[in-house]
């Protein structure tokens, strides 16, 4: 069981997720963030404050976005953690607006 | 004279609780850059709040919410006084003398009341002392729960309210491997409670449980959760409610309520009952809990704002102990202003007020800031808005160096409380942990201040 970020999350990166992780395992490049899935502690905080519903806990995952969870555990490596809240990417209101949120 | 925060004026705060509010506000302070010496002040000799208190055993994932504590008490800027009581060991106006400010991250420790006749029969408890009980609280370890009758009745349906029915919907096979308190897993063994009983007083598309906690019911060794499919014909308001893209948890309730109520009855000997749309008028019986009435409810009022009207006709519920977990509030403490309605300390941003304004030095964050609301993350955010302020307030606090935590240590030798340090809480954790390998549990808690003090000689 874990919880990752999905597509939904790339030209926005509202980072309000990294102000409700109680440990932490947000970690983010230029484009969008991911969850290190080996600290994340299934506590769904994320989920609801995310502004376009890019998060989601693996029973609930859409099949097509099922790829996205080892892209989390991958890629959370790799890049710096991400503890704070961030200006959102410019494109992101438009982003948002352009998936119905 | 030097600069308050600057490595020859470190700026000297308290924190009264231990709880996730607390742990992440000691962490805002150590991470703001300015030289910080943070004590961390707590009732219990062990650390960590509702995580160990108040997480339900069988979460355990959750609970590594304190792999992060742990990282946070090691550094050099953090006292850990533990075994001390505010108000009893230490007043509030003499930690202001110690500290240049104090934050109180406390939480909500009482529950709020039904208030309806019968609520003090015997037999009707608070989620508050149940949970407490489970997780071997030292306040509540002593506290009976007669669980010999088959109905269980639990009014509230939070979080809170679905720990309590699941703890006691599972078999003593499903609990014995988690830290679950020796006393608790015995008398749950000998438990009769065969029907468990869950009412709100909305509908299911208000139900406040998170999905998560939901979809357990459906996957317990020996209960069946039930509710009637009748139940989730929804008004068109709560229609439209569900249907809005930024309530995706209360859609993904229905959808769990919807899969439970399709299921075909089982040989499982217990059954968790999901009721809707009725509130409590009064507990009835002769000398104990025997019966709950109550009334019916329609909704009224527009999306998301609709609130429970009786509809004037009420039903009998044969009830032999009931758990009432309807929201939570703060406890005052003498020096601190405190909102008597909402429970709370009132505070602007996490500074907290009276009636003239604020109060110079006192913040306030988790639970006891807002009110009883949101998971463990929630109070990072929280605690981090309230250090926030109280950075922002630096330019006007007196800069006058404080003794801090040795004024602390000072002042509490001479009156007797065992303080327990960090290190030493350390001790009783292993001594926890190795209490419980023999068991297959992750830890036996000592549930007794006695006993920890005990193991630390």
């Amino acid at each position: 069981m874990t919880t990752v970020v999905t597509d939904n999350c790339q030209r926005c990166r509202f980072t309000d997720c990294v102000t409700v992780c109680p440990v932490s395992c947000f970690h983010g490049d230029d484009e969008m963030l991911y969850i290190d899935t080996g600290v994340c502690i299934d506590c769904g905080a994320c989920i609801p404050v995310c502004p376009v519903h890019a998060i989601y806990e693996e029973t609930d995952i859409p099949d097509d976005k099922r790829s996205w969870i080892q892209i989390n555990t991958d890629l959370s490596l790799k890049q710096t953690n991400t503890t704070e809240k961030q200006e959102p990417l410019p494109t992101a209101e438009a982003r948002k607006k352009e998936l119905g949120f | 004279m030097s600069e308050l925060g600057s490595p020859e004026n470190p700026l000297k705060v308290a924190v009264v609780g231990s709880g996730p509010s607390g742990f992440y506000a000691v962490e805002a302070l150590l991470k703001s850059g300015k030289a910080v010496a943070v004590d961390m002040i707590e009732r219990l000799p062990a650390p960590f709040g509702l995580v160990r208190n108040g997480v339900a055993p069988d979460h355990p994932k959750l609970k590594q919410a304190i792999l992060v504590y742990e990282k946070i008490a090691e550094s050099p800027a953090f006292g850990f006084f533990g075994n001390v009581t505010i108000g009893r060991d230490v007043a509030v106006d003499e930690l202001r003398r110690l500290y240049h400010a104090i934050v109180f991250t406390c939480g909500a420790e009482t529950d709020r009341k039904l208030g309806i006749p019968g609520e003090d029969l015997k037999g009707s408890h608070t989620a508050t002392e149940f949970v407490g009980w489970y997780n071997g609280h030292p306040d509540y370890r002593d506290r009976v729960f007669d669980l010999s009758g088959e109905v269980a009745v639990i009014i509230g349906q939070g979080n809170v309210a679905a720990d309590v029915a699941r703890i006691l919907s599972k078999t003593v096979d499903e609990l014995k491997h988690t830290d679950i308190a020796e006393h608790a897993l015995e008398a749950l063994g000998r438990s009769n409670v065969r029907e468990i009983h869950v009412i709100g007083r909305r509908g299911p598309a208000q139900a406040k449980f998170t999905g998560k906690e939901l979809r357990e019911f459906g996957e317990l060794a020996d209960c069946d959760p039930v509710l009637k499919a009748e139940d989730l014909r929804l008004n068109p308001e709560s229609e439209a409610e569900i249907a809005d893209k930024n309530n995706a948890g209360s859609a993904k309730n229905i959808e769990i309520f919807q899969s439970f109520a399709a299921r075909a009855p089982s040989a499982k000997t217990r059954r968790c009952i999901f009721r809707f749309l009725e509130g409590p008028v009064r507990l009835e019986g002769a000398g104990k809990v025997e019966r709950l009435i109550l009334a019916k409810n329609r909704l009224e009022g527009p999306p998301f704002n609709q609130v429970a009207r009786e509809t004037g006709e009420t039903v009998a519920q044969p009830c032999n102990i009931l758990f009432r977990s309807i929201g939570y509030k703060g406890i005052p403490i003498q020096g601190v202003p405190f909102d008597e309605r909402k429970g709370i300390f009132p505070n602007d941003e996490g500074r907290i007020k009276d009636a003239s304004g604020p109060v110079p030095g006192l913040y306030v964050a988790g639970w006891i800031k807002r009110g009883p609301s949101g998971i463990i993350g929630t109070n990072r955010a929280c605690a981090v808005g309230t250090v926030a302020s109280l950075l922002a307030d630096l330019p006007k606090m007196d800069a006058q160096a404080k003794p801090g935590g040795e004024g602390l240590r000072k002042l509490l030798a001479g009156r007797g409380p065992r303080v327990v340090t960090y290190g030493e809480w350390r001790r009783i954790d292993a001594a926890e942990i190795g209490r419980g390998q023999p068991k297959g549990k992750p830890r036996e808690k000592f549930t007794r201040i006695a006993e920890m003090l005990d193991a630390i000689g």
